[in-house]
């Protein structure tokens, strides 16, 4: 019997950077879940369409499905544990539940690392931009409309806070 | 002042944890424990001669490798068939790991438990499987033939036959009444198969202590998971516990248990002393969970020159896959709910339930319905276009009228309870949804089309739902009740049933649902019915806490108990809010203590003085404690109903279809939190839209399902769901101490009758087969 080679890796995840020993196949949404024990990023497909897995790498949402934990050693991953800043829930986090913009939750962390992102690029987006902004993530139980309503409510709560 | 917060928009209890990666689903516990991987039937059909796992053996990680041959007991014998009827003559169910034949391409075969999930599935590419294959049986019509079997004991591929029939008033049966009427018409529609594709899939993660058995799975019925995982594996039940941890999505498929996974995995761990989990991959979803919808229906319709219906007859053929775990609801349901808010002169259907080497068919939200309605509601279409009449104006002179509440409609609903729908108003909630959509001011312009769709739907079914609260000495108040939630707000709703009947602050109230070591008796959650039957269930319960709170409050205040009221979780004497007992204390009084814990617990102590020495501290006929339990038991269902109004346009050159307007009229009696029954609707309206123009199971002439990932089947993302409008009628139900009815299902159900209608109006072409995709749309312009 072989032994699957391991490689010692460091993720800078929420500002924490933190190593794994893990194979060269192993899925980064798999090394978050299971090796670093940050069970918030979800896996619905594990082929790169659902969005659930998202996360931001050095800021930039990527498919933690479709990503190697091994391709991103040292990189800065920003998972939906890390959101939420010392003075609490982000304004994302915030506008999601004002605006009902989530029933059973399992997609959201996509979500929220998807709309933080998009956010930052866009401050004060128009409708068809935020349906652009959302199209890659996939939502069962919602139907969009509040998750819309809820990224709109999250660039005002933005603009708000940053005056 | 009272607490009122039955009817607002509160926000949801469930959300901080949900927004910050703290939700517990199914694969986010037990970390350390070993995983689960099958090799699943590539075939459709077949044999299986030898299975070979020598060369598996020296795999790294392995641990256990288990076929059916393995299996003890009762854990060898077919899965239970949940719901017998008397018309599934042939019913069938799977073995937990094949015996002898596969029916369908991911029927599990051998179970691997490997160090982890990667090097358990090395392990099944290991292993090799002798196949003989069989022909499939594929296609509903084809199996129908009967010409190739799937079970070799079911002739004709029948599992079951059944006919209702309402004969009109003067007794004539529905062919006789189309016979005899002005004007006939004979159609065939059909809709095609989905599912209910949840974005957390199934998943069972089981733990043994040598004594007690505890399992967390993803599903929509934790207390009868516990029963079928005691029973199979011949556990006291006592000794068994099944939690549902926050539940990614259910829609139905949830609901059917025990799978072959939730008896296997806590039988490993059990076999092996280990932790051991499963969490189900996508494709396994696709080709090993459960589909719905598939049904092909011959229509023949009667009526008069006014389009009013004297005779309806419907004959359906059900594809319910390669087994029947869930009996034949489906398409009882659809037979049933086909009638919508309408009174028909008279009616028979009759429907064949028909076997076919592909997954399994169990109810996806709406779990019937559409089919029905899109029945019902084409056939009004057709009339309407037949006698050059206002569509709207047909449906109207076939409305049940306010008056004629409660409604009889001759038949057996899925509760095995005569089809009784107990209040409506059918002519007001069109009136609204014209209004809504602006039906009379719509303009005719090429390539737009309006549609409209009525459904009527039996929520909140038997047999009981039950609820426990309890106010510990904090003033908490701690609510319990079995059935689960997969994102429906019950947290929030059942808190705010609590709240508003106790008195109390929200904030104090935490809802627990979904764990057999709270509360073990309940049957789950499906047909639109938590809020209905956990919520007067809990409202039940906490009238008798309440109570009780009086009665003890009344003795420490010296007042009567009738002078009492609970304001922000304080008993005062109504008017003199200084004569007033915090419900903390009252919890502290109803508990005779010899021991004080801490200072406020001294007051219940023998030598606090609060007792009367002559009379037995715990008084003959109660309880110690703050607390109650309560059932709610329903003689029949009660009956929501909703109108969908959609405007679409249809390109003229690549026939796609977009949808302009959707407006929503629902009814689903007093609201308990309005924003979520909203989020319940447009959620619903999206899987509608879904399945409408978009998710379709494609199986070939093998048995592959040929788009088993979400690459291939297409789930409506933001740029396909239409922004819904909606309007709220409120005729509560009699039926229920708080006059609700379900909303779960409700949006999805009318979508494929209204978009083909909006599409027909918009091309001139009948559409008579849903999903439609733009290839078809443009080919059937011819």
């Amino acid at each position: 019997m072989t032994q699957e080679e391991r490689h010692e890796i460091t993720l800078v995840v929420n500002g924490v950077a933190r190593q794994a020993r893990v194979p060269a196949r192993r899925l980064l949404s798999d090394a978050l879940r299971h090796d670093l024990g940050l069970t918030g990023t979800h896996v619905g497909c594990e082929h790169g369409v659902c969005g659930c897995c998202t996360v931001l790498l050095d800021g930039e949402p990527v498919r933690s499905c479709l990503t190697f934990a091994v391709t991103v050693d040292g990189r800065e991953l920003t998972t939906v544990e890390g959101l939420a800043g010392p003075g609490g829930m982000s304004p994302v986090q915030r506008a999601f539940a004002e605006c009902h913009g989530l029933q059973c939750g399992f997609c959201t962390p996509g979500f929220l690392c998807t709309v933080t992102a998009f956010l930052r690029d866009n401050p004060s987006p128009t409708d068809d931009d935020v349906i652009e902004g959302i199209s890659g993530n996939l939502c069962r139980c919602t139907g969009y409309q509040n998750i819309v309503k809820a990224v709109h409510r999250a660039a005002e709560l933005m603009a708000e806070e940053s005056e | 002042m009272t607490t009122r917060l039955f009817g607002e928009k509160v926000q949801r209890l469930e959300d901080p944890r949900l927004l910050t990666g703290q939700g517990r689903y199914l694969d986010d516990l037990g970390h350390d424990a070993v995983a689960v991987a099958f090799v699943r039937s590539p075939h459709a059909h077949a044999r299986i001669r030898d299975i070979d796992v020598s060369a598996a053996l020296d795999a790294e990680g392995l641990i256990s490798i288990y076929t059916w041959e393995d299996l003890p007991g009762r854990l060898a014998q077919p899965l239970p068939l949940l719901i017998p009827h008397p018309a599934l003559t042939h019913g069938r169910t799977a073995y937990p790991l094949a015996k002898e034949t596969v029916r369908h391409v991911g029927e599990p075969v051998v179970m691997v438990v490997a160090e982890d999930r990667y090097l358990a599935e090395d392990v099944c590419d290991l292993i090799r499987v002798d196949y003989e294959l069989l022909k499939p049986v594929v296609g509903i019509e084809e199996a129908a033939q009967g010409a190739q079997l799937v079970h070799d004991d079911v002739p004709g591929n029948l599992g079951a036959h059944f006919v209702q029939e309402v004969p009109a008033a003067d007794g004539r049966g529905a062919r006789e009444a189309i016979e005899q009427a002005a004007h006939t018409l004979a159609f065939r529609l059909d809709i095609e198969r989905s599912a209910s594709m949840p974005l957390e899939g199934r998943g069972v993660y089981a733990r043994w202590d040598g004594t007690d058995l505890r399992v967390y799975s993803s599903t929509q019925t934790s207390t009868s998971v516990r029963m079928a995982i005691a029973a199979k594996l011949d556990l006291p039940l006592p000794n068994v516990e099944v939690i549902a941890p926050d539940v990614g999505g259910g829609f139905g498929v949830k609901i059917v248990h025990p799978w072959p996974e939730e008896i296997l995995v806590p039988w490993a761990a059990m076999t092996l002393g280990r932790e051991v989990k499963w969490t189900e991959d996508r494709r396994e979803h696709f080709v090993s969970s459960a589909h719905e919808r598939g049904q092909v229906h011959f229509v023949r319709v009667g009526f008069d020159d006014d389009g009013r219906v004297e005779g309806l007859e419907v004959t359906i053929l059900h594809d319910h896959g390669a087994y029947t775990p869930y009996g034949i609801i489906v398409p009882i349901i659809t037979s049933t709910q086909l009638l919508g808010p309408y009174k028909l002169g008279s009616y028979r259907v009759e429907f064949s339930s028909i076997y076919t080497n592909t997954v399994q068919v169990t109810p996806y939200r709406g779990a019937g319905r559409p089919q029905g309605v899109f029945c019902m509601e084409r056939t009004m279409d057709k009339i309407a276009q037949y006698l050059g009449a206002d569509r709207t104006a047909v449906r109207e002179r076939n409305f049940i009228q306010p008056a004629d509440f409660p409604y009889d409609q001759g038949m057996v609903f899925q509760d095995g309870r005569p089809l009784i729908y107990d209040s409506g108003d059918y002519p007001e909630m069109l009136r609204m949804l014209k209004e809504l959509i602006g039906w009379d001011s719509f303009e005719r312009r090429p390539g737009v089309g309006i549609g409209i769709g009525c459904y009527v739907e039996g929520t909140g079914v038997g047999p009981y739902e039950g609820g426990h609260v309890q106010i510990t000495s904090d003033g908490r108040v701690h609510v319990s009740t079995g059935l689960t939630s997969q994102g429906q707000g019950h947290e929030t709703v059942f808190a705010q049933i609590a709240a508003t009947e106790l008195g109390v602050p929200i904030e104090r109230v935490s809802v627990v649902t979904g764990d057999t070591r709270r509360f073990g008796y309940a049957v789950g959650t499906f047909a639109s019915r938590a809020a209905v039957m956990s919520g007067n269930a809990i409202a039940l319960a906490c009238r008798k806490v309440r109570e009780k709170a009086l009665r003890i409050a009344a003795d420490a205040l010296e007042a009567s108990a009738d002078d009492l009221e609970i304001t922000e979780g304080v008993v005062h004497v109504k008017g003199a809010p200084g004569a007033a007992v915090p419900l903390a204390t009252v919890a502290v009084l109803a508990n005779p203590l010899r021991y004080a814990f801490d200072e406020e617990a001294k007051r219940a102590t023998q030598f606090a003085g609060t007792a009367s020495p002559d009379l037995p501290p715990v008084a003959e006929g109660e309880e110690p404690g703050l607390e109650g339990r309560d059932y709610y038991s329903p003689v029949r269902s009660t009956f929501a109903s909703g109108m969908h109004a959609a405007i679409v346009a249809v390109d003229p050159d690549t026939a796609e279809v977009e949808i302009l307007r959707y407006a929503v009229v629902h009814d689903c009696g007093r609201l308990i939190n309005p924003m979520i029954v909203e989020g319940q609707i447009h959620g619903g309206v999206a899987q509608g839209v879904g399945g409408a123009l978009y998710e379709r199971m494609v199986y070939d002439a093998h048995g592959q399902l040929l788009n088993a990932s979400f690459m291939d089947f297409l789930m409506p993302y933001a740029t396909e769901v239409p922004r819904v409008e909606t309007a709220h009628l409120e005729t509560p139900s009699p039926l229920n101490p708080l006059g609700i009815k379900g909303a779960g299902e409700a949006g999805v159900i009318p979508v494929s009758a209204v978009i083909a209608g909006a599409i027909e109006d918009a091309e001139g072409i009948a559409i008579d087969r849903m999903p439609i995709s733009p290839s078809e749309l443009f080919h059937l312009r011819g």
